[in-house]
């Protein structure tokens, strides 16, 4: 890159809002959504097939060994597969990174029902709770901070795995990433590494926030 | 509901698992309106199912359980433990919720209105002994003889006419185990609950029980009476084995000290404004062991003999102040075996 300096703040101030697809605020913007997204649509899938699996605990290891095998394809190879379907749109990267959050998240809401001491769902059991809403009043309060400890793990996963959609066009700050790289200028990788992480880092203290605010029970099992 | 008919029946009640386990073997027994009834045995004698069988945690294989002359399994499960109190080991409370609101839980499954509920609840924690100052907190900043109040403070917020006690008090040290015990008498001495309690521990049953259980492994009755006829007749060899050794010294305890026959109090026995300080001994001052004749044991005034270097109880009345003392020959009148023969 010879004499190239590392960040040029001069290009940044130009493309921060150039008004076209590729300015980094427009970019910034698509891999928050295409990043939360997968979160989202993984934590309604994976909150039923967790309470399933924690219910009938057969369906825990088959759920999770075809999550773990799905969690090792490559993220490329699932989408030249979704390309013929899907073409090159964010859905195609959508998909598969949902597909990856549920790795994270089924076990997350498994591990928060199993979380639930024993004696509390009997007691909940013998107040005269039916099931319905002992599960919505008492498993499922009892388990977000387990929950919401995989949600972080998968939410940080997620912004770092966006920026692969790239290659296809649908990479929101990877953008950046493939720029420089063909440009063999440095400015706009560093922006984008700087991005990817202040955005990971800010999503994970929102979640961090989130929990002490939804569990302030939870205090004590924080600090130990 | 009528007063006179509320009694829990097991009628020839067995629990046997699907792999052939019999967990409770044709159990008949009544559990009597206002009493305390312990369910008391080693573990797999089947005391907790039995417990269970009654708000239908459990269900019976065979036999019937009847709550005021009720078949159990007629009544809907959630709207039976709804009219059931119910306190669980480490007691259970659920640990998002704040103190009052864990209290409130039934009153809230009932349908009461969040403000009465409140209301309740803020009423039995007083009655239970607990700081209202508690009722915000969350339960991890609670004790464990603490929470476990609050437990039963839960199980009574409905005013349920029957408790069932599963361990309740197994999972705290002794000396607050032995303080939910006491308050547990005075508040039933108060409200007259009918109460069925589930322990492995004899004395714990011993001490609470207007009637126990004894249950043998296999989930069989092997004696139910009171406290003071299990020590003094236990049914069998397993029944003896269970109540342990020092059976004697412990039936002590069922016998006021009332009818212990007192001396005047002997000159070496140093009282300042009426109460005992200790009995002279050359230079220094010698303990002493006393007891009050009108509320205490037998067993306590053996205690307060054995305390004592020259084995004289001091009785002393309910503000401390001596009464006389009693010598040993004044206990062997006393005993049963003396006295009432």
């Amino acid at each position: 890159m010879g004499d190239e300096p590392l960040v040029r703040w001069d290009w940044i101030a130009r493309n921060w809002d150039n008004g076209t697809p590729y300015a980094i605020k427009a970019l910034l913007e698509d891999h928050t959504v295409m990043a939360f997204l997968p979160v989202v649509f993984g934590l309604l899938i994976a909150l039923p097939l967790g309470l399933a699996c924690a219910r009938w605990r057969v369906l825990y290891q088959p759920t999770t060994g075809l999550m773990n095998v799905i969690y090792s394809l490559p993220s490329l190879a699932l989408f030249s597969i979704l390309l013929s379907v899907t073409g090159l749109t964010r859905t195609t990267v959508i998909i598969p990174l949902t597909l990856f959050s549920l790795a994270v998240l089924i076990p997350a809401v498994v591990d928060g029902m199993t979380s639930v001491p024993d004696h509390v769902r009997q007691s909940a059991v013998a107040m005269g709770f039916r099931p319905l809403r002992r599960l919505l009043q008492v498993e499922l309060p009892i388990a977000v901070p387990v929950v919401l400890a995989g949600l972080r793990v998968a939410t940080v996963s997620s912004i770092s795995l966006v920026s692969v959609g790239a290659l296809i066009g649908q990479g929101g700050l990877g953008y950046l990433f493939i720029d420089g790289w063909q440009r063999q200028f440095p400015t706009p990788i560093v922006v984008g590494i700087a991005l990817v992480t202040l955005l990971a880092l800010v999503a994970d203290l929102a979640l961090i926030l989130i929990q002490r605010w939804l569990t302030p029970w939870a205090r004590a099992r924080r600090a130990a | 509901m009528n007063k006179g008919l509320r009694v829990i029946t097991f009628e020839g009640v067995t629990k046997r698992y699907p792999d052939g386990t019999v967990a409770v073997d044709n159990l008949s027994l009544d559990v009597p309106d206002g009493s305390v009834t312990v369910f008391v045995g080693p573990s797999g004698c089947g005391k907790t199912t039995s417990l269970r069988m009654i708000n239908r945690m459990i269900d019976a294989t065979e036999g019937r359980i009847r709550l005021d002359g009720r078949d159990v399994k007629e009544i809907e499960p959630a709207t039976l433990r709804r009219g059931i109190g119910y306190v669980i080991q480490q007691a259970g409370l659920f640990p998002h919720r704040r103190i009052v609101d864990n209290v409130a839980t039934v009153p809230y499954l009932l349908g009461w209105d969040k403000k009465k509920a409140r209301a309740r609840a803020m009423e039995l924690l007083e009655r239970v002994g607990l700081d209202v100052k508690l009722a915000e907190r969350y339960p991890f900043q609670l004790s464990g003889g603490q929470q476990q109040r609050v437990g039963v403070a839960r199980a009574l917020a409905a005013d349920p006419p029957v408790l069932l006690m599963d361990e309740p008090f197994s999972a705290v040290d002794p000396i607050v185990r032995m303080s939910l015990q006491d308050e547990l008498l005075r508040l039933q001495s108060e409200l007259h609950k009918t109460i069925v309690f589930v322990t492995h521990d004899i004395d714990e049953a011993i001490k609470l029980g207007d009637r126990v259980a004894v249950m043998r492994v296999g989930g069989r009755l092997a004696q139910l009476s009171d406290p003071a006829t299990l020590l003094r007749d236990p049914a069998d060899d397993f029944v003896r084995e269970f109540l342990g050794r020092d059976r004697g010294i412990r039936r002590l305890s069922f016998i006021p000290a009332r009818s212990v026959r007192l001396s005047p109090p002997p000159a070496d026995l140093v009282v300042e404004d009426g109460r005992p300080v200790g009995w002279q001994s050359g230079d220094g001052l010698q303990p002493y062991g006393s007891f009050d004749p009108e509320t205490d044991s037998l067993r306590a005034a053996l205690d307060a003999m054995l305390l004592s270097p020259n084995g004289l109880a001091v009785a002393v009345d309910g503000h401390g102040k001596v009464l006389g003392v009693a010598a040993r020959d004044a206990l062997d009148a006393a005993l049963p075996g003396a006295a009432d023969g």
